[in-house]
């Protein structure tokens, strides 16, 4: 994966660059020694790795927007960092340009429950904004796998969802407003403890903008008191198609699941090694999640199970206790990390339409023969975002090549059956390539565009989320 | 003057590069909200019909010109709805016409369901739309998750045609509920109704709907909580949200199909304002705040939705729009003004960091100013 070129003149003018940045926050808020710059040279995506010319570590707005104002001054480069989780090297830095962490932003400002907001500074964890609240009842909805170390900065970049989305929405439904600071250093406040912000949809055009637009310091998010209770049922099927089916079938029917998780049997295998979630090993498995009093989850899960049936399952399993259906959870959250265990693997995220599910599963697996690579499924089926794990040898030469090769044909697939190529991860430098597969190239100029507002010099960030070729005219043109 | 109304996507993108003046964007014109443009009026009504549907995927295509009444015809045959539940602005403006979805998500128009599922933005999966120097862009799609590349699809929704034509939508859509239940106090003032609907909004009982009429369909004060679902579940709920509520009066339960779906759609239209004189105004704030704001301004009238975060005000006519731009910008929200004077300004005037990312926004999608030019203006 190709990035820019860095350039001299910024590599030339670090000694000024830290005197200054040193100069409007404290000293060990400034990382700039090679040594301890490499703890920054990758997010989750570790095939590609650079240090960066400088960290800082801001502790407020004030700083954040000090911080960028010099960088803006001096034409350096910015990349925003959460927890520096993204599959999709959101957080990749260049040589020249500064990674802005939120980490030390991490404080709640405000919780109000009679209103159902909590607002955060964006350096906390997702899973910590729902511990903040958790023992009143109440909880964050968005749940993406990576909570423990997440930072809901991330969540807005990257629009994060999670398992429970298909009820609850991701980050863009849940968030009401913002403190954002601008590339020049201007903060401003947008919406708030009130739903549907003023004016054009800012918020939501922040979210997802991969850091491009702007870093946001602090949110207003909404929570919502936790549903009595949830239980997930088991169903195991020799088919991958007939799963789908049931997938369809359940939705077409009426209740709305929480959460409706598919599995294939590399995946069950792996994660049966892991965790011990006491999956059947069959072909397919879904977990179906649905929530509310005994007697509601009775009434809801007795529609499932007679749908269920109907697919000749060879397995249909409720939950019998809260400590079995949080088992049945470990074994599908820790899926990643299990087959990571056993192999490397390169994590995919388009999403299609439920309909597809079966074609595309098929063709999958064809692709699969074809370029010699094994590929195991772990995703969110009721909402069709699809997470196909490619399993190779990076010790091996040519096995990643291989395996980038074989992500890209799977990706286009998606956006063939009428989906896109990334659901929830992010485009960053993996995807960005692949971008005029989806868009033609006025709906990616527009989108450019966007950026020329909020970013006129392309110094956030800007060697993501487009080809290189594509925004080379603006990257060069700012320098 | 006479209104263009282009039969296909590719002729309203010709009309759009070639005009030299002004376009004044409409779906069915029912929805006149904004500062009144004064220019050659367009519509979208000429691109009408479903595309495509899948109901098991909880997916809906449809051209912006299709008239509301037509999607929700063709959901209600499978059981499904647009749950975020569209206000008709008919009654309230005085308007004739037939709604057409465009001009829903070009407004972002919500009902009382938005407390819980979200806004017509939120369930806005794709657009197609021509831009002001006439080219045909296209962004999301139709799947429920996607974060390739800019959300310009909920730029879209609220931006009143101020930066692109809509041509196509798709929409999330999501099954009807099998029963609804209502949860009624009468009597409540203000304050004790918010303070009733954010005890029901707290609870883990999924209200779908929360609002407080001064004026009820009998005259009287009345507090209103709604649940959805199977029927054994809502008996369950409503019961649970009795108890709750029962310290704050006497609580009765609705679930009468026909009275529930009027008292609903009474919120969701402001059937209390309908008919009457006076300027209107929607607010949007904390919801605690919400009766604070209306006891401060005089001869005002309110209904509450959204647990009070959602204000319809019924003002005297040419009230002063200052006061309660700022009581509102105080507590933090936003005003808008639905009927009345609306050539002094209709939205909240925005800060101007904020005001300027609207400008730079509109200078590129529509760099001739030629898209409903000044509807979203700011008020003086």
């Amino acid at each position: 994966m190709e990035m820019p070129a860095p350039n001299p003149a910024i590599l030339a003018r670090k000694a000024d660059l830290v005197e200054k940045l040193q100069s409007i926050m404290p000293r060990d808020a400034v990382i700039h020694e090679p040594a301890e710059t490499r703890a920054y040279e990758c997010d989750g995506l570790t095939a590609y790795k650079c240090p960066p010319l400088a960290v800082v570590l801001p502790a407020s707005t004030q700083e954040v927007s000090d911080a960028l104002r010099i960088c803006h001054e001096m034409g350096v480069p910015v990349v925003p960092r959460g927890s520096g989780t993204s599959l999709a090297g959101g957080a990749l830095p260049t040589e020249d340009s500064v990674i802005l962490g939120v980490a030390r932003l991490n404080d709640v400002l405000e919780t109000d429950y009679d209103n159902r907001f909590i607002r955060v500074q964006t350096g906390r964890t997702n899973l910590s904004v729902t511990g903040a609240v958790e023992e009143d009842g109440f909880f964050y909805a968005p749940d993406p796998s990576s909570q423990l170390a997440c930072a809901i900065a991330g969540n807005i970049a990257m629009n994060s969802g999670g398992a429970h989305c298909l009820k609850y929405g991701v980050t863009t439904n849940n968030l009401m407003g913002v403190t954002m600071v601008l590339m020049d250093g201007t903060v401003t406040d947008i919406g708030g403890a009130f739903l549907d912000a003023e004016g054009l949809d800012i918020l939501g055009l922040l979210c997802g903008s991969e850091g491009q637009l702007g870093v946001v310091t602090e949110a207003t998010l909404r929570i919502l008191h936790k549903p009595e209770g949830a239980r997930p049922v088991l169903m195991g099927f020799n088919s991958s198609e007939v799963a789908g089916q049931c997938v369809s079938d359940i939705i077409k029917a009426g209740v709305l699941p929480v959460a409706i998780e598919f599995m294939d049997r590399p995946c069950i295998r792996a994660t049966e090694d892991f965790a011990g979630a006491g999956y059947p090993d069959c072909e397919a498995l879904l977990i179906v999640e649905v929530e509310g009093s005994d007697a509601e989850i009775d009434e809801q899960l007795e529609t499932i199970m007679e749908i269920a049936r109907g697919h000749d399952p060879v397995e249909l399993r409720q939950s019998e206790s809260e400590e079995e259906s949080k088992r049945i959870w470990l074994g599908r959250k820790s899926a990643f990390g299990a087959m990571g265990q056993i192999n490397d693997y390169m994590c995919l995220d388009g999403t299609i339409p439920v309909s597809q599910l079966p074609y595309v599963l098929r063709r999958t697996e064809e692709l699969s023969k074809e370029f010699g690579l094994d590929v195991a499924n772990v995703f969110h089926a009721g909402d069709g975002n699809m997470h196909p794990l490619i399993l190779f040898d990076a010790n091996k030469p040519g096995d990643l090549e291989t395996c980038e090769a074989l992500g890209a044909e799977i990706l286009k697939l998606c956006v063939e059956v009428g989906g896109c190529l990334t659901g929830e991860h992010g485009v960053g430098i993996e995807k960005r390539d692949l971008m005029l597969h989806q868009y033609d190239p006025a709906d990616l100029e527009i989108q450019m565009a966007v950026k020329d507002v909020f970013d006129p010099k392309w110094l956030l960030n800007p060697a993501k989320v487009f080809p290189l070729a594509s925004s080379d005219a603006r990257r060069i043109a700012a320098e | 003057m006479n209104t263009l109304a282009p039969a296909s996507e590719a002729q309203l993108a010709e009309i759009v590069a070639k005009t030299s003046e002004p376009l004044r964007v409409i779906g069915g014109g029912t929805r006149p909200i904004g500062v009144p443009v004064n220019a050659q009026p367009l519509t979208t009504s000429g691109l009408s019909g479903v595309e495509l549907y899948e109901p098991g995927a909880l997916t809906l295509v449809v051209k912006a010109g299709t008239p509301v009444a037509e999607v929700e015809r063709t959901l209600a045959a499978e059981g499904q709805r647009l749950a975020f539940e569209p206000m008709d602005h008919r009654g309230l403006l005085a308007t004739t016409g037939e709604p057409t979805i465009g001009g829903v998500f070009a407004a972002n128009v919500s009902g009382p369901r938005r407390i819980q599922c979200g806004a017509a933005r939120d369930f806005l999966l794709g657009v197609r739309f021509v831009d002001g120097q006439g080219q045909v862009i296209r962004n999301g799609g139709r799947v429920m998750k996607n974060v390739t590349g800019y959300d310009i699809v909920k730029l879209m929704a609220g931006s009143y045609g101020t930066l692109g034509v809509l041509t196509e939508l798709s929409l999330k859509v999501l099954p009807k509920s099998h029963a609804t239940g209502t949860v009624l106090i009468e009597g409540l003032a203000d304050a004790q109704a918010v303070r009733a609907l954010s005890r029901a909004l707290a609870s883990p009982y999924e209200v779908t709907g929360a609002a407080h009429l001064q004026r009820g369909a009998d005259g009287t004060r009345v507090t209103m909580v709604r649940i959805e679902g199977f029927e054994n579940s809502v008996a369950y709920r409503a019961g649970e949200l009795k108890k709750i509520l029962s310290a704050f009066g006497e609580v009765k339960i609705e679930t009468d199909p026909e009275r529930t779906s009027a008292e609903w759609r009474s919120v969701r239209d402001v059937e209390a304002f309908h008919g009457r004189d006076g300027d209107i105004w929607r607010l949007s704030v904390k919801p605690s705040d919400a009766p604070v704001i209306v006891s401060r301004l005089n001869g005002a009238e309110a209904v509450y939705d959204w647990g009070g975060g959602l204000v319809w005000l019924l003002v005297p006519q040419s009230s002063n729009a200052t006061e309660i731009r700022a009581a509102v910008a105080e507590a933090g929200g936003h005003a808008t003004l639905i009927r009345g004077n609306r050539a002094a300004g209709v939205f909240q005037p925005l800060a101007p960091a904020v005001a300027a990312l609207h400008d730079g926004l509109r200078a590129r999608f529509d760099p001739r100013g030629i898209l409903n030019p000044g509807l979203m203006g700011r008020a003086a």
